[in-house]
Order: structure tokens, then sequence, then C-alpha cells
């Protein structure tokens, strides 16, 4: 496998520009001869689909929700950062450039973040124009609020429902284009198979999931947009439904997955109640605004009620150990903070799992009407959650499982290993290196779907000789028949244990030994732990009814099949990075004072896998190569 | 607690449906209703009952997928809540609990308590939007909008799309839904160019899909999760009728 990452020559401040002007483009006139199937119809997948069809291509768009506007895009709360500078204080596309390159601890392409940045402006423009209602202050101008990682402020929101507005206006972008007949779009079906044709990416198999029927979709090109595979560690912040099944599958047939040890751990969310907990709820990073996170200096304490503490006797450890960031260090850091004060007992909350995010301060000096106004809906959610009144005590949170930035590896054209098979989103590699920045990830989404890919998939569209096949070709047959054949196996197994009590038993491993810290012991053991798991779970599933109706336990156990192989990679992938980077934390890799330390020498690069069956990945690795920015120690100090 | 449940069973859109009586034995007060949900079906998996088949996706009360009547109400007895974010510590020991899918002729029934509510979607596409492709877009600042107006807009906007004001509805009218959309892009300049159009198209639309005509009840309101209010069906109202007036 050659991974080449086509990334322009030139300056890199005028590489997307340049490359912009000279990708080649499609004739208008074949525009709407040729056809593109996109995958999943979140922020990403969703203004794809609605900017290809306005250039005048046939869309197809996929997505296994009732409605393409229930995409996991619509949890985000905090907001979407542009570098617009409307605050005056400094901000600039280098700028934000910069921190994204600096926030995933340099482990990004250097090429892919400056456009990022570059787009970012545009975005805002385009959500605007929309009716997307972003907050506002008095003269009717856009607010920004201030997030993790950037020490201006370039955040624009929608209360604290940002993916919601944002993703409502993509939908509603996807919807016109569905009613001019431009955009084919089927909800409730689920991709199972890629189809690739002499090398190139030609269709897919999707399973209507309400009649069980599987559908062969032919195309041009490809898209996948299936947001992130933070599930496989069964709690995470993500979508219940969310999973890795449409890159793993691609991954199989040839796609290089970069990365998959890369996964975000979010600071600020709502402490597990029980056994029953089904997933976690994040509270927004902007509460770190106004917020300050503390835990008792002395571990006795931890079942005081917090107000009872004196404030002498409370330890502000983010304030104390990065006094620039305070609590706006970056998610990483955060994370690794409360772990390492619950970890020596000083936690609080059932289990002593549990850091107290507390807003007295803020409140006697804002007062509780503008705290309200600012996060009243997530403190309506934390109540309604835990029975707790923020106002009055403290928040309780914890770091959970929240984001991947691992992915399907793409080039700067944002086109997998293989031919024509595109990936945006969430769902590729190739922007936030080892630890996204809050209010990145909905900046990428719409980027690629609205700025990046309607002009790179020309590269490929314009330039490509392969025909688009017949769905009667043999890889379609061969394609579907590899589907049948898993659903059947699901079904006919009729054992004793169900699709759940696997998926539970999986993520306690990967949880435990491939969570926020990480160790070769650690990992080994996950890595003896489960091929035997994933053995059982073809043994000894119970799936019951049919292929032939609406099934969620079937759908659920071809996602858990997914993660089964995929944990494998993602811990090789963990074991094999012997450094600290981002989210990415080796417990042999650290300072006297528990600080990440990178290896530049040996780790500079995108660990690029094939497959080759369970446990079988080959590694390849694409070189790190920056241009202007110098890899430096993060510091936030 | 101890519970008894009494769940809609179908197995198909063309089959007749029934309630079924299931104990709930072990719930603890923390779990959300989906999450007594799952082990009820852990348990009816274990006897090789088929499970519950609902709705549901991001549990954090914003994707809209789940619903649910629950002993009547649309999303259960909580207000200003969806049934993902019902927490079963507002229930009481021994209670019967009576489950249902969401009603209306508009919403067929898939399987068990999951309903097709692809109805809204053609809603949307006939109008909810700003006509304005990507990349013709002025600069963000280029417009003010009254930081009032911004409010009200996003009041509207914030409408989930799960179907609870339909199943609340004596006449399964979708008036909050289409009236959300409506005035969301109605209150904000750039909305205002289609307004005309969009209020006509909207509203035939939804009429078209079999929901009923508002006759003003407010039973939407009161159980609308997000808490959207009927005066957005006032708005719609008047948009209508400006509509019809200017056309004329």
């Amino acid at each position: 496998m050659k991974l080449d990452a086509k990334i322009p020559s030139g300056p890199l401040a005028s590489k997307w520009v340049r490359h912009r002007s000279e990708v080649k483009l499609v004739n208008p006139a074949n525009k709407r001869k040729l056809s593109v199937i996109v995958v999943g119809t979140g922020l990403a997948g969703a203004s794809a689909a609605a900017s290809l069809a306005e250039l005048g291509f046939a869309v197809k768009a996929f997505c296994f929700q009732d409605s393409p506007r229930r995409a996991h895009s619509i949890a985000a709360q905090g907001g979407i950062n542009a570098a617009k500078n409307y605050q005056n204080d400094g901000d600039s596309v280098h700028r934000l450039f910069y921190d994204t390159i600096k926030g995933g601890d340099f482990r990004s392409r250097e090429a892919n973040v400056h456009r990022l940045a570059e787009v970012s402006g545009a975005i805002i423009d385009q959500c605007v124009a929309q009716g997307v209602p972003f907050a506002r202050d008095y003269g009717g101008f856009l607010a920004n609020r201030s997030f993790g990682g950037a020490q201006v402020s370039r955040t624009f929101y929608a209360r604290g429902q940002t993916g919601q507005q944002l993703l409502l206006g993509a939908y509603q972008a996807l919807e016109r284009m569905i009613a001019a007949g431009s955009v084919q779009m089927f909800s409730r079906h689920e991709m199972l198979e890629l189809v690739v044709v002499n090398g190139h990416c030609k269709g897919i198999i999707a399973r209507d999931l309400v009649t069980g029927a599987l559908e062969r979709h032919a195309a041009d090109a490809v898209v996948l947009g299936t947001g992130g595979y933070a599930n496989v560690f069964f709690l995470s912040t993500n979508a219940k439904a969310s999973n890795v099944t449409a890159i793993w599958r691609a991954h199989k047939k040839g796609a290089a997955f970069a990365n998959p040890c890369y996964t975000q751990i979010h600071p600020t969310c709502i402490p597990v109640a029980g056994e029953h907990q089904s997933k976690l709820t994040l509270m927004s990073e902007s509460l770190r605004n106004d917020g300050r996170v503390w835990v008792p200096k002395n571990a006795e304490d931890r079942t005081k009620a917090p107000r009872q503490i004196a404030e002498s006797d409370r330890d502000y450890y983010l304030e104390r150990k990065y006094p620039s960031y305070g609590n706006l260090a970056p998610r990483d850091i955060a994370s690794r903070g409360a772990k390492q004060v619950c970890d020596e007992g000083r936690g609080v909350g059932p289990g002593g799992l549990g850091v107290y995010l507390d807003f007295a301060n803020a409140i006697s000096r804002l007062g509780e009407a503008t705290i309200k106004e600012r996060y009243g809906n997530l403190f309506e959610m934390y109540e309604r959650i835990t029975g707790e009144d923020a106002y009055k005590v403290p928040m309780r949170i914890f770091p959970a499982v929240h984001y991947t930035m691992g992915g399907l590896w793409v080039d700067y054209n944002l086109m997998s290993s293989i031919e024509g098979l595109h990936v945006i989103g969430e769902a590729n590699f190739s922007d936030h290196g080892a630890n996204r920045l809050g209010a990145s990830a909905l900046m990428q989404g719409l980027a690629d779907g609205y700025f990046v890919l309607p002009y790179t998939i020309g590269a490929y569209l314009a330039g490509s000789k392969a025909p688009r096949p017949d769905v009667t070709h043999p890889a379609f047959a061969e394609a579907e028949a590899a589907a049948r054949a898993q659903l059947d196996r699901l079904l006919a197994i009729r054992g004793k244990r169900t699709v759940l009590s696997y998926h539970r038993e999986l993520g306690k491993i990967l949880w435990n030994e491939c969570g926020m810290a990480r160790n070769k012991a650690g990992l080994e053991k996950a890595l003896r732990a489960i091929p035997p798991l994933r053995a059982e779970f073809w043994e000894n599933l119970n799936v019951l009814g049919s292929g032939a109706e609406l099934n969620q336990s079937l759908e659920y156990a071809g996602r858990v099949a997914d993660f089964m192989e995929f944990a494998e990679l993602l811990c090789q992938d963990a074991l094999h990075r012997e450094e600290s980077c981002g989210g990415h934390f080796r417990e042999e890799h650290q300072t006297e004072d528990g600080e990440a330390t990178r290896d530049d020498e040996r780790f500079a690069y995108v660990a690029a896998w094939e497959y080759g069956g369970p446990g079988k990945s080959t590694l390849h690795k694409e070189p790190l190569v920056y241009e202007e920015v110098k890899m430096a120690t993060r510091s936030y100090k | 607690m101890k519970l008894t449940l009494k769940v809609w069973r179908q197995t198909s859109a063309k089959s007749r449906g029934k309630l079924v009586e299931y104990a709930a034995p072990d719930v603890s007060p923390d779990m959300s209703f989906l999450e007594m949900l799952d082990v009820v079906n852990e348990g009816l998996i274990a006897k090789g009952e088929e499970p519950i088949a609902f709705d549901h996706d991001c549990r954090e009360g914003i994707c809209g997928a789940c619903s649910l009547m629950i002993d009547g109400e649309a999303h259960g007895p909580e207000n200003l809540t969806t049934t993902c974010q019902l927490h079963m510590r507002k229930f009481n020991d021994g209670d019967t609990i009576t489950i249902e899918p969401f009603r209306a002729r508009a919403f067929p029934v898939i399987k068990d308590l999951v309903v097709d509510r692809a109805p809204f979607d053609r809603i949307i596409a006939a109008g909810g939007y700003v006509s304005v492709s990507t990349g013709s877009a002025p600069d963000g600042n280029a417009i003010p909008i009254p930081k009032d107006d911004a409010e009200t807009a996003m009041d509207a906007a914030q409408c989930i799309g799960c179907g609870a004001c339909v199943a609340a509805c004596k006449n399964a009218s979708a008036a909050l839904f289409v009236s959300a959309k409506i005035a969301h892009l109605a209150t904000l300049p750039q909305g205002r160019v289609e307004r005309e159009a969009r209020a006509l198209s909207m509203l035939a639309q939804a009429d078209h899909e079999g929901f009923g005509g508002c006759t003003n009840t407010n039973a939407c309101e009161a159980a609308c999760p997000k808490g959207i209010s009927v005066s957005f069906i006032a708005q719609a109202n008047r948009e209508y009728l400006r509509a019809v007036v200017k056309k004329a």
C-alpha cells in the first residue's frame, strides 16, 4: 500500500487557494450524469450531500436514523470555531491554524489544518445565511465565547444547542435538494458493504432496516461521513447507534485506518450512576468558562457536603497547575487531571469518581440570571439526570469518551486509499491530530462538507476513467452475499448471551486498559482478552427474530461484531505508539510531574493500518513533515 | 422499585397490536426510562421472547428519536423532558405504567413502539429552509439582527421534531411543528424573502400528509419537551394570512 498525501507544493498559506483553482473541474453538462453516494447525514454528510447536489451531481444519501435530522452532530452543545476576529482580540487564520495544530499535539497534517482554518469564516457566513440563530450581542452582531486551548474568543454558538442548529441548517439545505429531485434520500438504511470494482469504489450494499431487504446502489464515487467509533468503549457520550461499521467494512475492503488509538476523553461529563448506565452525558466544555474545577485537598473531606469545605481546604488543581489557561486547559490535560486526583483518593460522589465544577464564584460575580442565560439548558439537563440543582451545589463531573480523532486515512483531497472512496468529518483522521480542541468538530464537519469535498471530489470524478458499473456486476453480487452471510450467521447462533452484555464487556476491557492512561502490560492484557471474547460472541450470541423485518437486535449485533474486530486494532495501535501525545497517554512516557512526553524522533508520523485479518494488520507510516510550524512541547502552564 | 408495564406490541404495520403486561421487578430510581426498558428487554431475550422495539439514539434529549405515550402522555409525566431524560425517580414503587406508540394517522406504526415520522421531513422539504446555495452567503455580520429577534428565532428553532405535539393533539395536528419552522425563519431577515411561499407550501404539505387542523387546545405546548410556545402557531397563521392576501 502506497500512501501519497498529495499535499500541494508551495507556501503553506497559499496551498489551498492554488489547489482549489487548479483542481480539475467536471463539465457542468456531465455533472448530472455523475452520481455520488453519501453515507451518513451529520454535519459532514448532510452538508456534502446538499452542496454536491447544488453543483448538479446526482446524489443518493443514506442514514440509519428515521430522519437525516437526527444524526449525532445534533448533540454538540458548545459551539463552532472560526477565525473571524470579530472580537478584535488578535485572532487570525494563522492563529486558529496554530492553536489547532498545537492542540492536536503536533500529530495532524499541517496543510489540512491550515485549510480548515482558512475556510472557517465562510462556514459562519453560510450558516447565518441559512437562518442559524447564533447568539448575538445588543448591537445585533454575532457573539463569541472562549473555549479550551485558545486565548482568543472565536467560538460562535446558539445557546447550548449549536450542533443542533448547524445540523438543522445542513438538513434543511439537504431537504431543499431532496425536494428539487437532486438528492434521493434513504432513511432507515444502513450501509453494510462497500463495493469495489477494479480498485475503484463504485457502490454500497445497504440494508433497508424496516423490511430487512438488501439493496445494491451503484455510483461514480462514494463518500462516508459516518462519524466516530467512541462506542467501542460501550459507555461514551455518543448516541447509542453510533458505530464503526461503515468505516470498518471499508477498511476491510482496503481503506487504511489511521491513528485508531487517538481517542478523546472529555473532561466534563455527568458521572456514572450504576451498572444500568447506557450512555454518558456531556456537559459542554463552555461551562469551564465560568465554572471552577476543584476537589478537596484532603481525602478525608471527600464525603463532606461541598459547601462545608473551607476555601483553604479546596484544591483548584487546574488553576494551580496551569496558571495561564487554568480551567480552560485542553481536554486531554483536564481529563488526566481529574483521573490523577481521583487516583489519589480525592474524588467526590459515588465511588470517588468525580470532581466538582463550581459556579458559586461566577454566580456571585455575574448574578444567577447571567449564568442562566449562558448555560440554562445545561443546568436543567444536569438536574434532570442527577436530581441536583447546580445553582446551589457544585456539579459533579468526570471524564468520558467523547470523540475519536482517528479514522480512515485520507489524502489532501479527502480520498481514502481506495480510489473513489472519500471520507469526511469525524470518520476521517486528518485535522485533529492526537487531540481535538473544543468547537473544532463542527468546524471540520462543515468545512469538509461545504467547502472542501465539493472541490476536491472533482479531482477524482474529472480524472477517473473508471466507469460506473451496473448493479448486476459480480462485485455487487459478491458484496451482497457477504452481507447476507453475516446477517444469517448472527441469527443462526441462538446462544445464551445478549448483544448488550458482550458490548458492555468489551467496553470495560477498553476503558480499563486503553482509556485515559495506557501502558504496555495493560494493552497486552487487552489484546489477550479481546480474541476469546470475540470467539465467544460468535458462538454464544442470542439474536431473536428474523432478518426480514425491523430487528434492532440484529442491527446492534452487526455493529458490535465490528467493534469486536476493531477493538483489537485500536489496542494494537496504542501499544505500538510508545510515546504520549494528546489523548494517547502512555504511562511509561511522562515527566516527573505527570506531563505527557512526546517522541518526535520516532513517532512523528501517521500510523495507517492495512487490514490483513483480525489482529493481523500491517503498519504503514506517513511522515508528518512540517514546513512552517516547529514541533514544540505543548505547554499550557 | 417493582413496576408493572403494559406495553403495546405489534409485529408489523399490517398486523393488529395489543397491550402486553410485563413485570419490571428490579428498577433503580436512577435509571432513565429507556434504561428501564433496556433491562426489561434483556430479561425478555433471556426468556426467548423478542425485545420491545422503540426508537431512541442520543439519549440526551436532543435528537428527537425517542417518543412513547407513557400513561397517556407524550414523553411521560415530566414537563419539558423527553422520554430518554425521564428518570424512574419520578415514578413510585408498585406503579403500573402503560406504554404506547405515538398515535396519529400520519404516523403509522412500523413495529411495537416505533412509528414512521417521515411526514415531518416532507413538510420541511416543502419549504422549511432558506434557498441559499453553498458559497453565496455574505459576511455573517453583514446583516445585524436584533438580539431579541435572534432569541425568538432560537426559541422556535429548538424544535427537535419528535412529534409529541401531534401525539398530544386530539386532532393529530402538526400545527406546532410546522409553525415553529415558519416562525423561526420568518423572524429572521434571511428567511423573509421566501416567507409567503414557505407558509403556503408547508401548511399545504401538512394537510396533504393527513395531519388534522388546529383547534387551539394548546395540548401541543404542554406536551412539547422543548417548551415551544403556541404563540408561534398564531404567528404562522398571520404568515399564512399575509401570504394568501398578497397572492390575491
